[in-house]
């Protein structure tokens, strides 16, 4: 039972991480709080990502003159390029935040969609 | 802006080591970790230091509209071109062991060099220019 | 033992980020959660990893996320959200987190070597990426030599959000 609880906490915790972004982006409806669950769900996936690279008694991938294994420098690619992806997807949709803000006054998701059912009805 | 004297002379000697740094962390990016976007992202962020305490009409003086969105383009069009030069010198797209500067491995690792240099230009232009739109200007 | 603790506190930040009411303390959580989260990434040995996340994930998405907050309000509004819509999204939540345990089962084990994500590809690369591109750090020969379309594609992307950024806002600044 220890022996598979250590072999899968990992998994768990990222599984963990990415409930809770999601229950924020699904749940919450100020569009800030939004982003912000978005972020922590991105950051939880990269740390899946991060930890299938691991092996046990590898070293940092950068070449040193006595090591034996490397850890799997692959994942850790994906994952840069994906973190810079990420920053980029914030960026616009804060942009998109501040637009809103300046057409309809209030970033609270319950409000917009009554004015602009209102806007519909007219 | 009156006062804040602590902040203002804290920048001013912060901000060129900041620099400093980023540059290092552009150019040592092969023996240790660092690369483009982590030297990008530190130019970057020295400038919106910069921005944050000397207030965003200084900012604008220091880097006009023009200097950032000339910049934007340069580092994609830098990786574009050194791509393109792969292909004249008779390689591949991005095959850089086919440029013309002596043996196959100099000249990967010159184009790697040169590949990262044009994303850190491009990476730090559009921190600049995110924070530059995004900020509160004062009309507010 | 300190990875435990570091994941604890991970899982603390991100259930207050969540739950507060000021946006402002809410982002400054994420800052933190981002940190700790680079902090636990150096510990798994992903020194490029981290660097970027304490760099872009600490940093830039503070800044903006700040830079947005001051043009719009601070604080979430106050009505709660009604149960009709928290019970089905909590039914949801708990219906996708037991399939994703239940996919966990086959995993492969924490830091095994036999893992099919460490074979194939990967022994190639660190095989033969000192000798073939004169770099030291296999994350950057892989990021620009081997792999260097991924790297323009994600470049171009940079620039486009950027791009996208001054379509936006510079008719309203």
């Amino acid at each position: 039972m220890m022996e598979f609880i250590l072999a899968k906490y990992n998994y768990w915790i990222c599984i963990l991480l990415m409930m809770i972004g999601f229950y924020a982006v699904i749940v919450k409806k100020n569009l800030v709080k939004k982003i912000i669950g978005l972020n922590i769900f991105q950051t939880a996936v990269f740390l899946f990502y991060i930890s299938v690279a691991k092996v046990t008694g590898g070293t940092a991938p950068i070449y040193t003159e006595g090591a034996a294994v490397y850890d799997n420098p692959l994942p850790h690619v994906l994952i840069l390029t994906a973190i810079v992806v990420a920053v980029s997807t914030t960026a616009v949709a804060l942009a998109i935040i501040i637009l809103i803000k300046k057409a309809f006054g209030t970033v609270e998701e319950d409000r917009i969609i009554e004015m602009l059912e209102l806007n519909n009805d007219k | 802006m009156p006062g804040r004297v602590m902040e203002r002379t804290m920048a001013k000697m912060l901000i060129p080591p900041v620099q400093l740094y980023g540059l290092y962390v552009i150019a040592h990016g092969e023996n240790g970790p660092g690369g483009g976007f982590q030297g990008g992202v530190i130019l970057g962020a020295s400038l919106i230091l910069y921005v944050l305490v000397y207030g965003l009409e200084a900012g604008k003086k220091r880097i006009s509209r023009g200097t950032r969105d000339f910049l934007l383009p340069c580092g994609a069009l830098i990786y574009v071109g050194i791509g393109v030069a792969c292909l004249l010198a008779g390689g591949n797209f991005l095959e850089y062991s086919a440029l013309p500067l002596g043996n196959p491995k100099h000249a990967t690792h010159l184009g790697i060099l040169g590949v990262e240099i044009g994303i850190g230009i491009t990476v730090a232009a559009v921190m600049i220019t995110l924070f530059f739109e995004t900020a509160r200007q004062d009309e507010e | 033992m300190l990875e435990l603790i570091l994941l604890f506190f991970l899982v603390v930040c991100a259930l207050a980020a969540v739950q507060m009411k000021d946006l402002l303390s809410s982002i400054m959580l994420l800052t933190i959660y981002s940190l700790i989260m680079a902090i636990v990434w150096m510990s798994l040995n992903a020194v490029d990893v981290a660097f970027t996340e304490a760099s872009v994930g600490a940093g830039i998405t503070t800044v903006l996320l700040m830079a947005a907050l001051s043009r719009t309000s601070r604080e979430e509004s106050n009505r709660k959200v009604s149960l009709s819509v928290r019970a089905p999204s909590l039914l949801v939540l708990f219906l996708v987190t037991a399939v994703l345990l239940y996919g966990t089962v086959d995993m492969p084990a924490f830091g095994d070597p036999e893992a099919p994500a460490n074979l194939h590809v990967a022994p190639e690369y660190i095989k033969h990426a000192v000798h073939e591109t004169g770099v030291s750090n296999f994350v950057t020969s892989i990021l620009a030599a081997y792999r260097g379309y991924d790297t323009l594609g994600e470049v171009v992307v940079v620039f486009t959000a950027g791009a996208c950024v001054i379509m936006i806002l510079r008719k309203i600044n």
